[in-house]
């Protein structure tokens, strides 16, 4: 089946006719993705690349039977445009833009508690299911249909798995990028259960980064609820700390967050961790065979 | 400056104050001074006894490295002014070349009678605006929530309601306030709370939250930090901006649309996104390299935008090789590999670069350097972009 997104789902792009959104949608399309339409809010009734526009997400919705949104506005619209697909029922709903102020997205997952929406992003390459639903700005071309899952918060970080990934004969049954953001619309834990729960899904790799604690309760949730195994690697080992303002974060934090840390404990916890970036794939491909 | 990845900017001291007075938090009375004279003028209009010169600069721990002192006299003052401005202050946040001390913040001494700690923060666990607070405020306070976490209060505030009197009650209760001082410290709460929406703040922390000898609540020294990303609805933060405070080469880089932060090996780097820039720099380390910089050149990478990276990077006389690790998902390796060309010709290049592309277009942008006749040693992955850097840099040593 895959996570999230799959060949039966019905993709809009929110900032439809803007340069950016327009070449990848074009981009999905060619990757076999079902797009039905588009919001630019004052140019509904119009057409482009073939689909309609329309001047809402409810209107979209209603006429289309869309199910997945791709956001592609200006960061300062990112959080009015998801509550506007989260209001309008769309299911998952995928924020590229990277700069969304962190207040607006506390407002928006807030917002989200009462509803059913998925939120991948913001600052995320997006998700793709190979050869089926591409909703983001990855290069389709590296990635294959295949059977593991991966789970990042960089972009970049994640072609390079999934290149490592290919060379091996390794193919992606889903990949998801859920941002590089401290306040994100989806965590960690939500990927991998939705994983686990995936039949079409043998074996996941999570890539993480220093920062925050969200890596290290994953891999205590895989430990206590995943049959499936977990390659993981936390980048920014030789990352130096940064000048420090105040006690808050160290207080609130509680925990080392570098990424040795972490590694440290989802190793303890039973994730099969990478220390080398450059060997994501042959640690992966040892572990899953 | 920060952390990799973060965007935010940090404020002084005296402009911290200069904003939480605006929204009723009770702060001492003082001003800013850039000179010595100044710093007498300021005190002596203050009037009172004793008074507290204070550094002005971004990082905390100041007192542990002498940039806070007490002044008996006018003269004290001048004499406590004289040594700080001017000076490098070092403490436990700066690092060993410290912080340069351009002003100071010139304040009437409070009596102290007990020192409260009291903060908001942004917190990833929770998702949301979090307010701790403790009993035993001062320069403790790490060591006090790593001993005795019991000691320190944390209360999550609803976004759909925001801080609620209740919870500032609550808050007071439990850090031993008692009587009127549980309405003082509520109302202190909930200004500080407006604050931090109003103006997009990332941490606000005031340490110590002072009870003085006639009993009122006083912010003796309070921090602030703001979204970077939100500074298009500030126009007001961005004027408190002070970029003397900030690494020089990394606001070049910022005004570049580079991410770029300095460190002290030898291997220059130049990748696109945070994350495999980290894991670049990671898989030298693992190849017991070192690192020069953290370089994101981000997405859509013009041939302006990679000459602009070569120069901040050359610019660090430490750097005796340069790796460049892009894999191209929005940016393009044609446009990537132009630059590099353009780079080699515009620029006195005298290092060996490491290149390794990968992604979009990565079939026109290898031709590219391999026609161009300068010596590029090319990588095809990761793992071979190290060992070729380690490999070239053993070579000519």
């Amino acid at each position: 089946m895959s996570v999230f997104v799959h060949k039966h789902s019905r993709v809009i792009i929110q900032g439809f006719t803007g340069q950016h959104a327009t070449f990848h949608a074009e981009e999905a399309m060619k990757n076999g993705t079902t797009m039905v339409g588009g919001v630019t809010p004052g140019k509904g009734g119009q057409e482009h690349l073939g689909l309609p526009v329309f001047d809402t997400v409810h209107q979209a919705v209603e006429q289309t039977g869309a199910d997945v949104s791709g956001i592609f506005v200006p960061p300062p619209f990112a959080a009015d445009a998801i509550m506007e697909a989260i209001e309008a029922g769309i299911g998952v709903v995928v924020v590229i833009a990277d700069g969304v102020p962190v207040q607006d997205m506390v407002q928006v997952k807030r917002y989200a508690r009462d509803h059913n929406t998925v939120i991948i992003g913001p600052n995320t390459p997006g998700i793709i299911t190979p050869a089926a639903c591409k909703v983001g700005i990855m290069p389709a071309h590296i990635y294959t249909p295949g059977r593991i899952g991966v789970v990042s918060r960089s972009g970049t970080l994640n072609y390079e798995a999934v290149q490592q990934m290919s060379a091996l004969g390794m193919g992606q049954s889903t990949s998801v990028g859920i941002g590089g953001d401290p306040v994100n619309g989806t965590d960690f834990v939500t990927v991998l259960r939705a994983f686990e729960q995936d039949p079409d899904t043998d074996a996941v790799i999570m890539i993480g980064e220093i920062g925050g604690q969200q890596e290290v309760e994953a891999a205590r949730w895989a430990r206590d609820h995943m049959k499936k195994p977990v390659v993981g690697f936390i980048a920014g080992v030789s990352a130096p700390p940064g000048r420090r303002m105040g006690h808050a974060g160290a207080i609130i934090s509680g925990q080392s967050d570098t990424a040795n840390a972490k590694m440290d404990v989802m190793q303890e916890l039973g994730v099969h961790v990478v220390r080398n970036p450059a060997l994501i794939g042959e640690t992966a491909h040892r572990v899953f065979s | 400056m920060g952390r990799i990845g973060d965007s935010h900017v940090n404020i002084h001291e005296y402009q911290t104050k200069e904003l939480l007075r605006s929204y009723g938090v009770p702060v001492p009375k003082g001003r800013v001074a850039h000179n010595v004279d100044n710093a007498a003028t300021i005190a002596e209009d203050l009037g009172g006894e004793r008074w507290v010169v204070k550094a002005q600069i971004h990082a905390g721990g100041r007192g542990k490295g002498g940039g806070v002192k007490v002044a008996s006299s006018l003269d004290e003052v001048r004499q406590h002014t004289n040594a700080m401005l001017g000076a490098h202050l070092v403490t436990p946040q700066t690092g060993a070349d410290g912080c340069l001390v351009q002003r100071v913040l010139v304040e009437q001494a409070s009596n102290i009678e007990k020192e409260y700690y009291l903060g908001m923060v942004i917190d990833r666990a929770s998702q949301r605006i979090t307010v701790i607070a403790s009993a035993s405020g001062g320069m403790n306070i790490e060591e006090v929530a790593r001993d005795t976490p019991e000691k320190v209060i944390r209360e999550s505030v609803d976004p759909a309601v925001g801080l609620m009197g209740f919870q500032c009650r609550k808050i007071a209760a439990k850090i031993g306030l008692r009587g009127k001082q549980i309405a003082v410290a509520s109302k202190l709460m909930l200004a500080l709370y407006r604050c931090f929406r109003d103006k997009d703040a990332l941490l606000v922390e005031i340490n110590p939250l002072a009870e003085v000898d006639d009993g009122r609540l006083i912010a003796l020294d309070a921090k602030m930090s703001f979204d970077g990303n939100a500074l298009y609805r500030h126009p007001d933060i961005i004027e408190l901006r002070d970029f003397d405070e900030e690494d020089p080469k990394e606001v070049e880089a910022t005004g570049h649309g580079l991410n770029y932060i300095a460190l002290d090996g030898n291997v220059g780097c130049i990748v696109n996104g945070a994350g495999l820039a980290m894991a670049t720099m990671d898989a030298i380390s693992f190849h017991n390299g070192k690192p020069a910089n953290f370089l994101d050149v981000g997405g859509g990478a013009s041939p302006e935008k990679v000459g602009n990276a070569f120069r901040i990077v050359l610019a660090d006389p430490n750097v005796r090789i340069i790796l460049v690790n892009i894999f191209a998902g929005i940016n393009r390796c044609d446009w990537i590999a132009e630059g590099l060309v353009q780079a080699m010709r515009d620029l006195n290049i005298d290092v060996p670069i490491v290149v390794r592309l990968a992604g979009t277009n990565v079939e026109l942008g290898a031709p590219i350097l391999e026609q161009s006749g300068f010596p590029f040693i090319m990588a095809d992955n990761l793992d071979d972009a190290a060992t070729r850097v380690m490999a070239t840099l053993g070579a000519s040593s």
